[in-house]
């Protein structure tokens, strides 16, 4: 079997501080690829693994730090990645946030910070860097969703309904920049051992595991190979798709 | 290249637009070709001619050829 290798790209993966993003940072980094890194906040735990995955391969990677739930971050991104790579072609969107709470009892400020910081980042970063994209003809967008788009769970009606758009919004851009050689894909992890299901109760956890077929939570680099993969020459004929990581939990 | 002739030349080349072209009126959707998928042609074209990379507002603004003669002067290095 064929490693993957991503020698001479550039990538943007967003929320690459901790669990999925980081795991994914570093796996592309290990295939070749230059990696910007994108964390809400540069605080001196995502500085620390920041370094190290710059270590990985010296001067690898770029830092830019901001929300990327603001549009004025994403212009900045834009801009730096244009500025320094003149190229753009690996987009891992993958910050979010995570808020649980029953219907009924969910303010109006969370439902608005979940579907900006999951949902309009999606579609902005889409907006502002497949244009980058295109001037190659090509490029691999992966989007991070989550099991919960399709089965949903008491408690997390907003962030399903969130990871339940990205999913929309991978149909929608697969079709149309897959003209421009641009493949769009999305994620969707089950049960995975992330500072996010961490915050899960648990008689939750206790639930889901007894449903994976695999028999075990998954980890942050089965996620990264899967997207490692849908970022490569590997996927090429492959957009559009929703690929469950999650132990058969959905089958 | 004066920046006005930068400006149709991407036009030119992104829109296929007539010899005749009236470039002080031209406007948004006048001619077919400046759909909104000619549109974002149209804005590679500019971006390619000014090595730049526009704004969001830039672009959803650029709403006439003068329009974009305007725009086009913040990136015009």
């Amino acid at each position: 079997m064929r490693d993957i290798d991503l020698s001479g790209r550039v990538a943007l993966v967003t929320g690459a501080a901790r669990g999925i993003g980081e795991a994914t940072a570093r796996r592309l980094i290990e295939a070749g690829c230059t990696v910007v890194l994108n964390a809400r906040t540069l605080n001196d735990e995502a500085q620390a693994v920041f370094a190290d995955l710059d270590a990985l391969r010296p001067g690898s990677t770029t830092i830019i730090d901001g929300s990327v739930a603001e549009p004025a971050v994403v212009a900045t991104i834009a801009r730096t990645i244009f500025a320094k790579y003149k190229r753009l072609d690996i987009l891992v969107n993958n910050a979010g946030i995570q808020r649980d709470n029953y219907i009924g009892m969910i303010p109006d400020a969370e439902i608005e910070a979940v579907m900006v910081n999951n949902v309009f980042s999606v579609i902005r970063l889409t907006q502002a860097l497949s244009r980058l994209m295109k001037r190659n003809g090509a490029g691999s967008i992966v989007n991070v969703a989550s099991i919960l788009a399709r089965t949903g769970n008491p408690g997390q009606f907003v962030y399903s309904a969130s990871k339940a758009a990205v999913i929309g919004a991978t149909m929608a851009s697969a079709k149309e920049l897959g003209p421009s050689g641009i493949r769009v894909n999305a994620v969707a992890p089950g049960l995975i051992a992330t500072r996010m299901t961490e915050a899960m109760t648990d008689a939750d956890r206790r639930r889901w595991e007894s449903q994976i077929p695999l028999g075990r939570v998954g980890s942050p680099a089965e996620v990264a190979d899967v997207i490692a993969f849908l970022a490569s020459d590997l996927s090429r004929y492959v957009t559009g798709q929703v690929i469950g990581i999650d132990g058969g939990l959905v089958i | 290249m004066e920046l006005q002739q930068r400006v149709e030349k991407a036009f030119t080349d992104a829109l296929d637009l007539p010899a005749d072209v009236d470039w002080a009126t031209l406007e948004y959707r006048q001619y077919e070709t400046w759909s909104s998928l000619g549109h974002m042609t149209l804005v590679a074209a500019l971006e390619e001619e000014f090595d730049a990379m526009m704004e969001a507002d830039d672009i959803l603004e650029m709403s006439s050829f003068n329009k974009a003669v305007e725009i086009m002067r913040k990136y015009d290095a």
